[in-house]
């Protein structure tokens, strides 16, 4: 929050893509929108329960149609899977479109050393790998950077002169990516759904870089985590106009690519090789928890950062891994264990607009109440709460005793400052400041206590 | 690599056991409205404007071809195999290349010239989409390398959106290795949410449904 | 019409804003309730749900569950407050079995106050009158976890000299979200100042909503910021005459 300009920025981008899918899913132009909500979380529930079958069955189609399925348990294990394959095939040039699964196994920096140069080529990610970054949001990427800041980037990296004018500058990174995409050996992408019946991988793209990336190069790897999966491709009827919609207000995106194999037959052109790499990495960790276990529906639309009030005032370099939002909050904690990070899942109003939002219906509040629970539990064992535990503990006693309640009430009243409920104070005396009471008076006043409480007042009235 | 370990802790995380059966999933949602063909055409044009696509119903053949030839204005343009392109005259217009069957020559080609022309499988009226299966006919680079992009697609071709689509065409897998829906023209916002085309597919696209 | 109705103020509304309980019981009065205030009441336990302390909560719980056992309504009003009694108690109980059963039985007779008015006294117009500029916030739970939108928007439409504005972020939130609001004091405050900046927009001259705590974030915003708005909960508007 400490910078004025890049927090109007996340404010100004999220408001836009929350009115860009208000527009897109009122009752006029999509009817059946909460219908497709309820059937996308009732697929994905089917789906992710019986992950297994699909996991095969999705396999012998890839195999039928003359592709390969590499299972990988973690992330180095794709790196090996992908630096033997191009070291087999002599690759010295990757070309990467989008996908924070590869971001999340840190996947270019495992191939960095390796005398293999891999280029991201959606523009927002091919500004921040230029500018050695995480990506700030799900759906946007270079968010946080500003023309000047992009006009920096690319004379500084690439040696152009200064250009400042956003179309140019697109057309400057279009040139540059182009002669990578004809010259790459290798073409790695994510994939936004899989497609158990047809050992298809589905990608949807406004740049036509993912295009590029899985039709130029002989050499194709989709590289997706495990709960990708959907059962049919007649499924995609309602999770593309979903993912679309939700993301950015879009019925479809400008394009959708089905690929099920390397180019077959008779057709022109098209890799000769292709494979998909489905990932663990913890996912077999959520999955067998079956209160939290919907969390892994996630289709990555970015609805629920959008729509964060706390999301969009912090932004996503504020979270501490590659997903950020409500449902990084509830990720992280279960991938990377709930002392990773404490405090994650208390970073939320509990506002619930999240929920309202998630196309798969994942009841994020519920997911963070719970994960909650599980933080005091640790604590708990580890002692390092003994304090708030005990206050909390207190607490509970009073609240089951009204006697000690009344008289807890009526001694917080006479510490008070004066103000018959109508006065607002900006500051309390030193003798009673406890943390609490000055977080929230660095913020806004603090109401004073009335000279009576309610159940006072309701026996005079009586 | 690891495909057993990973499933096992699947069935494990799951309560479940290998080859143990699966209850249907849900039943498939899909809407296949009612329209004319008429009314197709006029919402997907309405889409594809919306879009800054630009359109053009051909009255024949010629029609079609003589808009090609307009919007090629004499630069070089590279065809697919599509059948439409050859009995509408297009691919004999002058500086045409066409026939293609090699996979290096057409992308030496597709990345030289300034218009691809193709077919079209399927057209999608609600959304504005052209979808077009890798074939023999369709080469995947024609539609994506030049910056402008002309498709032919013939009416009868337009179905209402979607969910028709994938109820008549419910397994595209077995019938190609890559099915595109293209919905407009490329597109990105990356760089402070401004719009911009053409960023690496085509940024100019006409439509013309004959 | 049911003759009595038990009133669980909240301990915000008991310690810190005792005018909104007494509006409460004047409303329900004039309609005809014989209201009726279980003298041991304390909290619903939220404050120890919302950070963690589940085995806290469920022994406050277990104390409301005593203290309201027999009551034949409960009116509430608060929107969270409602919505852990009504819906989180499942989640506080799942592996107590019998308090579960009772925590069962009593939640389709919590009712948030607005809700109340509509769905069981069934009125609208309770006669209210209040000359004021006023737009409305709605509150997260209320609006997301218990479905309240328009039963307040149609009390208030209803009161002689009011004019309801909305605001364009109505349905934002204020940043309480209870410990978060001291945990995460910036965000939250900044929250505030969003809402703040959206009430400004409607040119209003109150702010009413139908949780305490809501007003209580929002109303320290303003006062902060030296703005001479004031807010009211829903049933001190309704209890104006």
């Amino acid at each position: 929050m400490a910078d004025p300009k890049l927090q109007f920025a996340i404010f100004a981008a999220t408001g836009r893509l929350m009115e860009k899918r208000r527009k897109a899913v009122n009752a006029e132009v999509c009817p059946d929108y909460q219908e497709m909500r309820t059937q996308a979380n009732a697929v994905k529930r089917h789906t992710i329960e019986h992950l297994d079958h699909y996991l095969e069955l999705f396999e012998r189609n890839v195999e039928a149609h003359g592709g390969k399925v590499v299972f990988c348990k973690d992330a180095p294990e794709v790196a090996d899977f992908v630096l033997g394959l191009a070291k087999e095939r002599r690759a010295s040039l990757i070309v990467k479109s989008k996908s924070m699964t590869t971001e999340e196994i840190d996947l270019n920096e495992r191939l960095e050393h390796h005398q293999l140069e891999a280029v991201e080529t959606d523009l927002g990610e091919y500004l921040i790998q230029l500018a050695h970054e995480r990506p700030y949001h799900i759906v946007a990427p270079a968010l946080h950077k500003t023309k000047e800041q992009v006009a920096d980037l690319l004379t500084e990296r690439l040696g152009v002169p200064r250009e400042t004018v956003i179309e140019k500058q697109t057309m400057i990174a279009r040139a540059v990516l182009r002669e990578k995409f004809l010259a790459a050996d290798i073409g790695i992408s994510g994939a936004n759904f899989l497609v158990a019946d047809s050992g298809a991988v589905v990608l949807v793209e406004n740049e036509g870089n993912a295009r590029l990336t899985t039709s130029a190069p002989k050499i194709h790897i989709a590289i997706a985590g495990i709960v990708k999966m959907i059962p049919r491709a007649q499924d995609l009827g309602v999770f593309l106009k979903l993912l679309g919609r939700s993301a950015t207000g879009q019925p479809l995106t400008v394009y959708t690519s089905f690929l099920s194999g390397p180019r077959r037959g008779e057709e022109i052109d098209g890799p000769d090789e292709f494979y998909v790499v489905l990932l663990d990495n913890g996912r077999t960790k959520v999955l067998a928890d079956r209160e939290k276990r919907e969390s892994l529906y996630c289709i990555r639309c970015g609805a629920c950062l959008n729509h964060c009030p706390v999301y969009r005032k912090i932004g996503g370099h504020s979270f501490p891994w590659v997903y950020s939002g409500p449902i990084g909050a509830i990720l992280t904690p279960q991938f990377l264990g709930v002392n990773h990070e404490p405090g994650l899942p208390f970073a939320s109003s509990l506002c619930g607009a999240c929920a309202e939002v998630c196309p798969v219906k994942i009841d994020i509040p519920k997911i963070l109440l719970d994960l909650r629970s599980e933080v005091k539990k640790a604590e708990i064992r580890e002692g390092t709460n003994r304090l708030e535990r005990l206050a909390f503990m207190a607490w509970a006693w009073v609240m089951r005793h009204p006697r000690l309640y009344e008289m807890a009430g009526m001694a917080a009243a006479s510490l008070s400052p004066s103000g018959d409920g109508g006065g607002w104070v900006r500051s309390v005396p030193l003798g009673i400041k406890v943390p609490p009471v000055d977080a929230w008076l660095s913020q806004r006043d603090l109401p004073s206590a009335p000279a009576k409480s309610f159940r006072q007042l309701w026996r005079e009235r009586r | 690599m690891s495909r057993e370990h990973v499933l096992h802790k699947v069935r494990t995380a799951l309560g479940r056991s290998a080859g143990q059966p699966v209850e249907e999933p849900p039943p498939v949602r899909l809407n296949v409205p009612e329209a004319g063909m008429e009314a197709r055409i006029s919402v997907f044009f309405e889409r594809i404007e919306a879009l800054a696509g630009k359109t053009h119903r051909a009255r024949s053949l010629e029609d079609a071809r003589a808009y090609a030839e307009s919007v090629i204005a004499g630069r070089r343009a590279l065809a697919s195999n599509a059948a439409v392109l050859r009995e509408s005259g297009i691919t004999s217009l002058a500086g045409i290349e066409s026939g293609v069957t090699d996979g290096a020559q057409l992308r030496g080609l597709a990345a030289s010239v300034a218009c691809g022309i193709t077919g079209a499988d399927y057209a999608l009226a609600d959304t504005g989409t052209l979808v077009m299966l890798a074939s023999p006919q369709e080469a995947r680079l024609i539609s994506l390398l030049p910056p402008v992009h002309i498709a032919v697609v013939e009416h009868q071709r337009l179905l209402t959106g979607l969910d028709e689509l994938l109820s008549i065409l419910p397994h595209p897998a077995e019938q190609t290795s890559s099915m595109v829906l293209i919905t407009g023209p490329s597109r990105t916002a990356d760089i402070e949410q401004i719009l911009v085309r053409g960023v690496h597919g085509p940024g100019e696209i006409h439509v013309v449904v004959v | 019409m049911p003759a009595r109705v038990s009133l669980f103020v909240t301990c915000i509304v008991d310690q810190l804003f005792p005018k909104v309980g007494i509006a409460v019981a004047d409303v329900l009065e004039r309609l005809g309730f014989l209201v009726d205030f279980p003298e041991n009441q304390t909290c619903c336990g939220q404050p120890a749900f919302n950070s963690g302390y589940r085995e806290e909560a469920r022994q406050v719980a277990r104390h409301f569950l005593d203290v309201f056992g027999d009551a034949d309504y409960i009116v509430v009003p608060s929107g969270s407050c409602t919505s852990m009694i009504a819906h989180h108690f499942e989640d506080i109980f799942e592996k107590e079995l019998d308090s579960l059963a009772r925590a069962r039985l009593l939640a389709p007779k919590v009712y948030e106050f607005s809700r109340f008015l509509i769905e069981i006294a069934g009125v609208d117009d309770v006669g209210a009158r209040l000359d004021e500029v006023v737009t409305y916030h709605d509150s997260c739970h209320a609006l997301r976890e218990l479905k309240i939108k328009d039963a307040p928007r149609r009390l208030l439409g209803n009161v002689r000299g009011l004019e309801l504005r909305e605001m364009d972020a109505a349905e934002e939130c204020c940043g309480f979200g209870g410990t978060f609001s001291v945990k995460f004091a910036e965000v939250s405050g900044g929250m505030a100042r969003t809402k703040i900046d959206s009430i400004l927009r409607t040119g209003a001259s109150t702010v009413v909503s139908l949780d305490s705590s809501c007003l209580m974030q929002i109303q320290g915003a303003l006062s902060r910021a030296g703005l001479p708005i004031r807010t009211l909960h829903l049933a001190e508007v309704l209890a104006s005459r």
